[in-house]
């Protein structure tokens, strides 16, 4: 098992459980990761050998932990990230596992509270020894746990796109940092658009303030302007005024990074207004197919969405993963970026245990440059040696069904960057 | 910001900026009238009051979906019917929680803000376990949706116009319920002396189970009415508490005249620096703009003078 890269390969049948059913439905489809029988692995390779750091490994399991927030305001978003976790890991499970030895979840729950995520990620590495955490959605909650990653050597693998200028050891960023999301978006508006104004607005803290700060360059340096900056606290539920400004200052493009329930309440709000987004153009990058839900397609239709993954990505590997997780969640679930970031975690870590043939951190953290993950749904990704991964960047036009259509990719894959020069 | 504009542009823009107070002062009327009763008239912090919003919000909710795969012919019509079934639905949970748990607390109202605020997790998550922690989206009649042209260049959001209406005619039926009718007589008397209300007779335990739940039943109706510019989902109502309870306090707690007077106070300047401020900035403003007069006059706007 010495390679990354991903041959076919059928589950070993088993017990004929519903669930057990479902999940095959999926793997019949999936990239395979090469099978030995089970326990091969195990024996050819020893516990002392793999693990020498007193991590929570046996000779046929190995612990891990899923570290989200099921309770609280932010389970609307991280609800998504814990199941493409899950999913991910039942079908590594199916295929042997890792190095032969079953993963088995610790599930804990950040309960939308940064110092409940500190604790619960101490408990996690100190008391369960896990191998790998999955988890951790808002910047502030990875802020919090990151000293004790740090501390107790542990390794977090990180979904969310988010605003850069950081690096760890003990992270791996599996969704895309500010410069790999905004710039490529602000291109494609320019040359397809013909924009020459912008008007920025977002939710008041780090991420849209600094992804704005990004853009506000990038725009300023191609010699186009920004005619309006606006940021609103979090949970704003009244735009008339500012969407009365942005009538006012009639900007090419609407720029936009309102989160959670404003953003409900942003675009219900505009289209009330008569702003029409088949007319005005709207970029956003805060918008998936989970908010979607929330806000209504028949309200953004027409605006345009700037990150990596769409659930309507036509490639063999998006439609296993779709329909895997159908079959695991439900015929209703949608799929947005970070969840299927989130999908990408396990998957990355079984192929550096692998690569490396140990479960020790140290060994994991230097083994992960350069992993190549061709059953990715987005398409194939790397690992950069600065923890981030290399990804496309898309363009997608929201439909009334909820939906994106992908109008735009990146030609190559975008080298993450997260500490740009110029840009801070 | 307005060099380049035609004078008639100005015009139409500073129209609909009026407009956009006007909705915002509906919008925050609506969402303290039923705390007002409950907080004014009988003295229990109801720091749940969002959640029985988001109540009215899921009933509708669930209406639109109910009558889109049943009735589809009634779709146009059936905000009304999803506004009347929240008024019930989070009434009855109103008054089934006074009977349950408020009842208890009268004589310690400190105790009441900790015991609905454990309620209002309580219901959070139930509503999570109920319809998920996602948000759900509320399918609006088409009718509701777009907007008005006035002229040319002024455009009014048609539901705005909807909430202006609505509020407008919760109020004027509150007014005559509370002040033209025999019970608003019983309940007026009970918030103003309990004892003395029951020696003349008053049922004051009942008085107080339909006052609670009137207040929530309201409640509902604004929730059902936001579906129309906010999110439903199982924390949504956190979005409103605070400024609801700005509204009540401000406005002097017993007084409904003092609820509306604060509601246009607080809504027109936030909605005016808003517009030449920026967002984070106009709410900075408001907050310390309140502040400072509560620090000046710590009863509110408006008192209602009572003899003790």
């Amino acid at each position: 098992m010495s390679s990354d890269k991903i041959d076919a390969g059928k589950p070993v049948g088993g017990l004929p459980s519903p669930l057990r059913r479902k999940l095959l439905l999926g793997m019949a489809a999936l990239p395979a990761v090469g099978l030995l029988p089970r326990g091969a692995l195990a024996q050819a390779l020893p516990t002392d050998a793999v693990n020498t750091t007193k991590l929570a490994v046996t000779d046929s399991t190995v612990k891990v932990g899923i570290l989200h927030s099921t309770t609280g305001t932010m389970a609307i978003s991280e609800t998504g990230s814990v199941q493409a976790e899950k999913l991910a890991i039942a079908q590594i499970n199916e295929m042997g596992g890792v190095l032969g030895r079953k993963i088995e979840v610790i599930q804990e729950d950040g309960a939308s509270d940064w110092p409940t995520f500190a604790e619960k990620a101490r408990k996690l590495l100190v008391e369960d020894k896990v191998a790998a955490v999955f988890g951790c959605w808002t910047s502030a909650s990875r802020k919090a746990v990151l000293p004790v990653f740090e501390q107790y050597n542990g390794m977090l693998y990180y979904p969310t796109f988010y605003e850069g200028l950081e690096q760890s050891k003990n992270v791996i960023y599996t969704g895309q940092e500010a410069t790999q999301q905004i710039l490529a978006g602000l291109d494609w508006v320019t040359k397809e658009k013909g924009a020459k104004s912008f008007f920025l607005i977002g939710s008041d803290y780090i991420w849209p303030r600094t992804s704005n700060k990004i853009a506000r360059k990038h725009i300023e340096m191609k010699g186009q302007k920004v005619v309006g900056e606006e940021y609103f606290p979090l949970g704003h539920t009244q735009f008339n005024s500012v969407i009365n400004k942005i009538k006012l200052t009639k900007p090419d493009v609407i720029y936009a990074s309102v989160v959670g329930g404003s953003n409900v309440a942003f675009y219900k709000q505009m289209k009330a207004a008569g702003i029409d987004l088949n007319k005005q153009v709207l970029m956003t990058i805060s918008v998936t197919e989970d908010e979607m839900l929330g806000i209504g397609g028949e309200n953004i239709a027409g605006a345009y969405a700037c990150m990596k993954y769409f659930q309507s990505l036509q490639n063999p590997n998006n439609e296993k993963f779709v329909a895997a997780f159908k079959a695991m969640w439900g015929a209703n679930s949608v799929i947005g970026d970070v969840t299927q970031a989130g999908y990408l975690g396990p998957w990355l870590w079984k192929l550096t245990v692998e690569k490396a043939q140990s479960f020790d951190i140290d060994k994991i953290a230097v083994a992960s440059e350069g992993i190549e993950f061709s059953g990715a749904p987005e398409g194939y990704v790397r690992v950069h040696g600065n923890h981030h991964l290399w990804s496309k960047t898309r363009v997608g036009r929201a439909r009334p069904d909820g939906q994106f259509d992908v109008v735009y990719e990146t030609a190559d894959l975008i080298e993450p960057n997260p500490f740009p020069k110029g840009y801070q | 910001m307005f060099e380049g504009y035609s004078l008639a542009e100005l015009g139409s823009i500073f129209a609909m900026q009026g407009f956009a107070g006007l909705i915002l002062f509906s919008v925050f009327v609506l969402m303290a009238l039923g705390l007002a009763i409950i907080f004014g008239q009988m003295g229990v912090i109801n720091m749940a009051h969002g959640e029985f919003m988001i109540l009215g919000a899921y009933v509708t909710y669930l209406c639109s979906n109910f009558i889109s795969s049943t009735a589809p012919a009634l779709f146009p019509a059936y905000f009304f019917i999803a506004m009347i079934l929240a008024f019930v639905a989070s009434g009855a949970l109103g008054m089934l929680v006074e009977w349950g748990m408020i009842r208890f607390l009268y004589r310690r109202p400190l105790d009441t803000l900790l015991a609905t605020w454990g309620l209002s997790l309580i219901l959070q998550q139930v509503f999570r376990s109920v319809f998920g922690a996602r948000e759900v989206g509320v399918v609006l009649p088409d009718w509701l949706m777009g907007s008005v042209a006035v002229t040319d260049t002024i455009e009014v959001p048609i539901n705005g116009l909807f909430v202006m209406a609505l509020t407008m005619a919760i109020t004027v039926v509150i007014y005559a319920v509370m002040f033209r009718s025999r019970w608003g007589q019983g309940v007026r008397a009970v918030m103003q002396n309990r004892t003395m209300a029951g020696a003349v007779g008053i049922n004051t335990e009942k008085v107080d189970r339909y006052t609670f739940g009137l207040g929530c039943g309201i409640a509902g109706v604004a929730g059902s009415a936001f579906t129309m510019v906010g999110s439903t989902g199982p924390t949504s109502g956190q979005l409103y508490i605070v400024d609801t309870f700005l509204v009540v306090v401000f406005g002097g707690a017993q007084s409904l005249v003092g609820t509306i007077a604060s509601a246009f106070t607080i809504s027109q300047a936030q909605s005016t620096m808003e517009f030449f401020l920026s967002g984070s900035t106009a709410k900075v403003l408001t907050l310390l703009t309140v502040v400072v007069i509560l620090m000046l006059r710590p009863q509110g706007l408006f008192v209602l003078k009572v003899r003790r």
